[in-house]
């Protein structure tokens, strides 16, 4: 049996979900539909009706008395800390005690014996609170000084004011980028069961289960050993789950421990919407030099984020941001500085690309001023202000690029999409066509990728060889429909040399990997699959060294083959050699761990290298637009992105298509829009639209970069995925703006604001019409 | 007379009586909660989302016909005589996947997995439907699910290839036809049914005398057709609907027949009901048509539950008016007829007293000389509750406009004609000028309201602008493309 005989489910190859078979045939099993202990409670939030107020207290007489009503929770019976904030910051409380900081802010949790009970008797409560002026975004914050909710970033080099004072041309703006809800489909839900003395087992929809335990145990004030957090899967996550589970968590969890019965907490669409973060609406002001030929001279950007009325995460969301708002491009003077603004709005949070994407497309935007200044194609000014060379290869934050490859995949892209023919086609079409206007845009994304927490740059793994051959693979990262848990497989399967089916994939559970990190910053497999494969080679060095002992031959005379191990000319199935090593008592389990090298990073000096590589990718749209309506529709989509060598080419296809859908979601249908009290008036998917199957490009054309490898020794010299394509939907907004700017000749920059809604379309093109 | 107080339905391959059903339970508040089918997900419980689907097989006068609907907002006493499929039933007796399952396991059609089971029932229907669906099918049939991970791409391929792992024929929901047919044939008792608690009757009339009937006993009764809005009321508000009269089972009801010049549609006509015989009579309806919420949401609801709700954003009306729809209101054995636009009063309140009910909708077919168009903005193009919709009916005669209906929705607290913009228009010439005017004349008509769907400009300006597309479609000098071209 030979070589030519291959295990299923090697790395690099295709190989579907490893849930796949249960997602189609509904036997996946999420949280809600784990079966509840007999006298399962339900709980339910009561939330604030004012956006900013203060809270004098809580009448719940009424809630007490609804049928099915066992008890309430305030912030009285929480017997630890009432502090759920993720960075330590203890600026968000499970509930508040003095002040109402936003509107549907949870101020108690109902228990009953139903779901239904709990939710109508949460409506019953009767909140005394005096009411106070609000600041609803990040510049009417910035007008009634509202403090920032965390420290700032700077990050400079060169010398901007004498660049600014010798330029040629100068261009300043304002752009306004909107936030976009997570819509995961499957909602926050905690299900909480007690044990014995202080212990609690929850089993939960997060994407960061150490910090759900932490927190758990926090608000417990119990020790973090009496504390499971078990996740099986998430019907999504997006970094909606990264730090907002904390509260679902953290409610079922008291409540367990108060009543002795299992508690689940799930918050109807709406109030999940809510009452839980969002991706960060920014607005930026921008002020840009460059010569005549359109390269920069020098950038100076100040990047206000509506943050919400606490910390969250949103440090590392606006220092990314920063990071970010280079995009691909050379910078010879640059000052970038954030202002994570607190605002009476709900805590924003995590989500795909973590403020990257703000920072991205200001970028794009002042690439795109350029280009109408000069009367350039967009594309020449981006290829003129690449990365590249000596002189022209260090970032905003002082890190080298040493690796661009973008002239290749951009050339490349730009050949396939025939794009330099299509653009002078479309040209063409809008001198001819005076309702219907197109536009192209051909938009690269340079990502970086760690944590910009370089302590989060850690992960374990723990591998069980069981005697009878069969493998239980268990890692830190959780499974949120991305493949992790099935590429991690494939590199257990490859480094054991057995078949992809004898791997047993399990739940996420903090009792088998402690301390890991979220699974976010598109890292879980980088990660992951390092310390699952470094568990890998423990107990093969373990068992090479007993095979070589036994049949005394040299190490190098054991090699593991397709389901069998060679032992010189001995040759064995893979499961007879783990019987006798099991029988010479060898250690067949080991706990995996690895850590990202290289990396380190002085955020007081704002200099470093926060990432141990970058990931690119190119897009270019086009898209029609209706003069008369602001309605579009996208023609087309020709995408080539950077995986590194992919460990499965179909799932990562699969990462960068939803990537770029989601990405073109935010930039065009997906607004969020509060009225005047504070309320967010776009809460389920009633009225806050994500892309359907028909917005999709007409013509989808999607490849991955075969010929590209991880300069760094990633695992199997593959890139992270998750994050980075979701700026490709970029291409659609800039297409969008050319065909806007195509009603004034293509001299004036539309300047639309994000998201790119057929009213903001419709609105600019009226402008465009007006100043032409 | 008796009532029969249970609730009998067949689900998935079993007979099933329920004994005392409220006017509140939802069909998937009792697939998961009380019989653990738990493939069947909620992701919003409001129609949008298409993570509850499931197919409901009833008896229309043509036979057994399944249609994929939305579990979170069909009530539970609505299935009464119906087969109710769910994702548990799809695969083989071996566990073997179901074709559809196949082509999507095949495909990559799945990522976290929430949302399959939905989709993997609305590709069933289709297929089912239509074997061999092209692109443009799929997309239409997929309007009411929402996926998040995957970027639709994959499940659109897997839906195009399903007919290449099986036959429908060979579909255990078409071998098992006659037996299913008469499984729920024996359902029927022929009598009202009246079930539930007393403070939250469910109560289904035997045909529509019996629902006049059930109204006069019941005057203040909730009548829930297709329950796309009723089933929000209590998902998202929490009302108490009961006493509610369900009237989704009345075939006498259903009835669309073109008839004397006119387009005659039973109030409780699904629009999928209506589909067929519009794409015939009134084909300027039929993209329009398509458009209107997903195609769960358009199985399950009313032309005439869409006109009695009364509101400014309903799709139908604008378009209705526009025709010069009349409805017919019903009170026990009286009926009257009305103008579809005297029905509306003002936010919230239509001529409607306690005890009537709207029986159906005549619409007058267009002339020879008549230009029709519909057109509807929302934010996303699909799935949407329109921004501004327009219905527009104009008589040419001789270059000269003889005849204008033009009806709004959006634009002010109910669906409203546009009368200043119409009289800009009636006795003068077919000409840009005299469409410039009637935009010109809008502002008298509407003052629109600024909401999270578009604010009062865009609605003004948007509004106008569809009178010159409505112009320059029409108009013969026109060579430039005007439309986007429609999915």
């Amino acid at each position: 049996m030979k070589d030519n005989v291959s295990i299923t489910g090697s790395a690099h190859t295709d190989r579907i979900h490893d849930s796949a078979i249960k997602h189609v045939t509904g036997q996946a099993d999420y949280t809600d539909d784990i079966a509840q202990p007999e006298g399962t409670l339900h709980a339910y939030l009561g939330v604030s009706n004012v956006a900013h107020a203060t809270l004098n207290g809580l009448d719940l007489t009424d809630v007490l008395a609804a049928p099915g009503v066992i008890g309430v929770l305030t912030a009285e019976d929480i017997p630890g800390v009432n502090d759920i904030s993720p960075t330590g910051l203890n600026d968000e409380p499970v509930f508040p005690t003095e002040t109402i900081q936003f509107y549907g802010q949870p101020l108690f949790a109902v228990i009953a014996e139903t779901r239904d009970a709990a939710r109508r008797a949460a409506e019953l409560a009767k909140v005394d609170c005096e009411v106070l002026p609000h600041a609803l975004d990040p510049i009417a914050a910035q007008e009634a000084g509202y403090p920032n909710v965390t420290a700032p970033l700077k990050l400079e080099r060169g010398e901007i004011d004498p660049a600014f004072a010798a330029a040629q041309n100068r261009i300043q703006g304002r752009m306004a980028i909107g936030g976009q809800d997570h819509m995961y489909l499957e909602g926050h839900i905690a299900f909480a069961i007690p044990g014995e003395d202080d212990e609690v087992v929850v089993h939960c929809s997060t994407q960061h289960p150490s910090e759900a335990q932490h927190m758990v145990a926090h608000v417990l004030g119990v020790p973090s050993n009496a504390v499971v957090v078990n996740v099986r899967r998430m019907g999504g996550g997006f970094g909606g789950k990264e730090s907002q589970m904390n509260l679902f968590c953290a409610v079922a969890a008291i409540a367990a421990k108060k009543w002795k019965r299992a508690v689940k907490i799930r918050p109807d669409r709406d109030q999940d919407m809510t009452a839980t973060g969002k991706r960060h609406d920014f607005v930026v002001d921008y002020d840009v030099a460059f010569d005549d030929a359109g390269r920069i001279e020098a950038v100076d950007g100040i990047f206000a984020a509506r943050c919400g009325f606490s910390s969250d995460l949103s440090g590392p969301v606006t220092d990314r941001a920063l990071f970010h708002a280079d995009n691909a491009y050379f910078y010879p003077n640059v000052r970038l500085t954030s202002r994570p603004m607190k605002t009476n709005t709900v805590s924003n949070t995590a989500f795909r690309g973590f403020g990257g994407p703000q920072g991205v497309i200001v970028a794009e935007r002042m690439i795109e001023e350029i280009a109408f200044a000069t009367g350039q194609d967009p594309l020449d000014v981006r290829k003129a202000n690449f990365y590249g060379g000596a002189g022209r290869d260090v970032t905003p934050y002082h890190q080298q690029v040493d690796d661009n490859i973008l002239e290749r995949l951009v050339g490349e892209l730009e050949e396939t999409a025939e794009y330099r023919k299509r653009r002078q086609d479309i040209i063409a079409f809008n001198a001819a066509s005076p309702v219907l206007k197109k536009g192209i845009a051909l938009t690269p994304v340079k990502f970086g990728i760690s944590f910009t927490a370089t302590w989060y740059n850690q992960a374990g793994a723990l591998v069980h060889v069981y005697n009878d051959g069969s493998i239980h693979l268990n890692h830190g990262g959780t499974e949120m429909g991305q493949g992790l848990n099935t590429k991690i497989a494939q590199i257990v399967a490859e480094a054991f040399q057995v078949d992809f089916e004898r791997i047993k994939i399990t739940k996420t559970t903090t009792e088998k990997v402690p301390n890991t990190s979220a699974t976010a910053a598109s890292s879980g497999t980088d990660l992951n699959g390092m310390a699952a494969l470094n568990a890998v080679e423990q107990i093969k060095e373990r068992l090479v060294a007993f095979a070589a002992e036994k049949w005394a031959v040299t190490p190098q005379a054991v090699t593991f083959h397709p389901n069998e191990v060679h032992v010189g000319e001995h040759v064995m199935t893979f499961n007879a050699f783990v019987k006798e090593a099991y029988m010479a008592r060898v250690q067949l389990s080991a706990a995996g761990f690895y850590k990202t090298p290289k990396i380190h990073w002085d955020r007081s000096k704002g200099q470093g290298r926060p990432f141990y590589y970058f990931a690119y990718g190119a897009a270019c749209s086009e898209v029609t637009i209706d003069t008369l309506t602001g309605e579009y529709r996208v023609e087309g989509t020709d995408i080539l992105h950077d995986v590194g060598r992919s460990l499965n080419p179909a799932l990562d296809k699969g990462q960068v298509e939803g990537a770029f859908i989601q990405g073109m979601g935010w930039l065009t249908t997906e607004e969020l829009w509060w009225d005047d009290a504070g309320q967010l008036r776009t809460h389920a998917p009633s009225t806050y639209k994500i892309p359907l199957a028909s917005d999709r490009p007409r013509i989808f054309n999607v490849k991955l970069a075969d010929w590209s490898e991880n300069r760094e020794l990633t695992i199997k010299r593959s890139k992270a995925v998750g994050e980075p394509p979701f700026m490709l939907g970029i291409s659609v907004f800039e297409a969008l703006s050319m065909a806007v700017a195509s009603v004034a000749d293509y001299r004036i920059c539309p300047r639309l604001d994000a998201p790119a809604t057929p009213e903001r379309v419709l609105m600019a093109v009226t402008r465009m019409k007006a100043e032409a | 007379m008796t009532h029969r107080t249970d609730i009998r339905f067949l689900l998935n391959g079993k007979d099933t009586s329920l004994g005392a059903v409220g006017a509140d339970q939802t069909l998937l508040d009792f697939l998961r909660i009380e019989r653990r089918l738990t493939g069947t997900k909620e992701g919003c419980a409001e129609g949008d989302c298409g993570a509850c689907t499931v197919l409901v097989g009833h008896l229309s006068d043509a036979g057994l016909v399944y249609t994929p609907v939305n579990a979170c907002i069909r009530f539970l006493a609505s299935v009464d005589g119906c087969h109710v499929v769910t994702i548990e039933h799809l695969s083989g007796p071996e566990g073997r996947l179901h074709p559809v399952q196949q082509a999507m396991v095949d495909h990559h059609g799945s990522q976290c997995g929430f949302c399959t089971p939905g989709f993997v029932m609305s590709l069933y229907a289709l297929w089912m439907e239509v074997p061999e669906p092209t692109e443009a099918q799929v997309e239409s049939a997929l309007q009411g699910n929402l996926c998040r991970c995957t970027g639709y791409d994959p499940i659109i391929k897997a839906a195009v290839a399903v007919s290449r792992y099986g036959s429908p024929a060979a579909d255990y929901l078409n071998t098992e036809r006659s037996a299913i047919t008469g499984r729920l044939q024996a359902l029927r008792s022929g009598q009202r049914v009246v079930s539930g608690p007393p403070d939250n009757l469910s109560i289904l009339p035997t045909d529509v005398d019996d629902l006049a009937d059930c109204l006069l006993e019941y005057p203040g009764a909730t009548i829930v057709a297709g329950a796309t809005d009723v089933g929000l009321w209590v998902t998202k508000f929490l009302r108490n609907i009961g006493p509610a009269i369900f009237t989704g089972h009345l075939n006498d009801l259903k009835t669309v027949e073109a008839k004397d010049g006119a387009l005659l549609m039973g109030a409780g006509a699904s629009y999928t009901d209506c589909q067929q015989s519009l794409s015939e009579h009134l084909p300027h309806l039929s993209s329009y048509w398509d458009r209107i919420a997903g195609w769960q949401v358009r199985n399950m609801g009313t032309v005439g539950g869409n006109i009695a709700n009364g509101s400014p954003i309903g799709d139908t009306p604008p378009v209705l008016i526009a025709l010069g729809a009349e409805i017919t209101l019903r009170r026990g054995t009286d009926r009257r007829v009305l103008l579809l636009e005297d029905f509306f009063i003002d936010y919230g309140k239509q001529d409607r007293v306690a005890g009537e009910f709207v029986e159906s909708v005549r619409v007058p077919l267009p002339g020879a000389n008549d230009l029709n168009a519909v057109y509807k903005i929302s934010k996303r193009r699909d799935e949407d509750i329109s921004s501004v919709a327009v219905g527009i009916n104009v008589t040419v005669t001789d270059g000269t406009i003889t005849g204008c209906r033009i009806a709004f929705g959006g634009m002010a607290a109910t669906p409203k004609r546009a009368s200043a913009a119409e009289r800009a228009l009636i006795g003068h010439s077919w000409s840009e000028a005299s469409f410039e005017n009637a935009a010109d004349a809008l502002p008298t008509d509407f003052k629109p309201l600024s909401d999270w769907r578009a604010s009062s400009e865009y609605r003004m300006l948007s509004a106008q602008n569809l009178l010159r597309r409505f112009y320059l479609e029409h108009d013969a000098e026109t060579t430039a493309p005007i439309q986007l071209a429609s999915a």
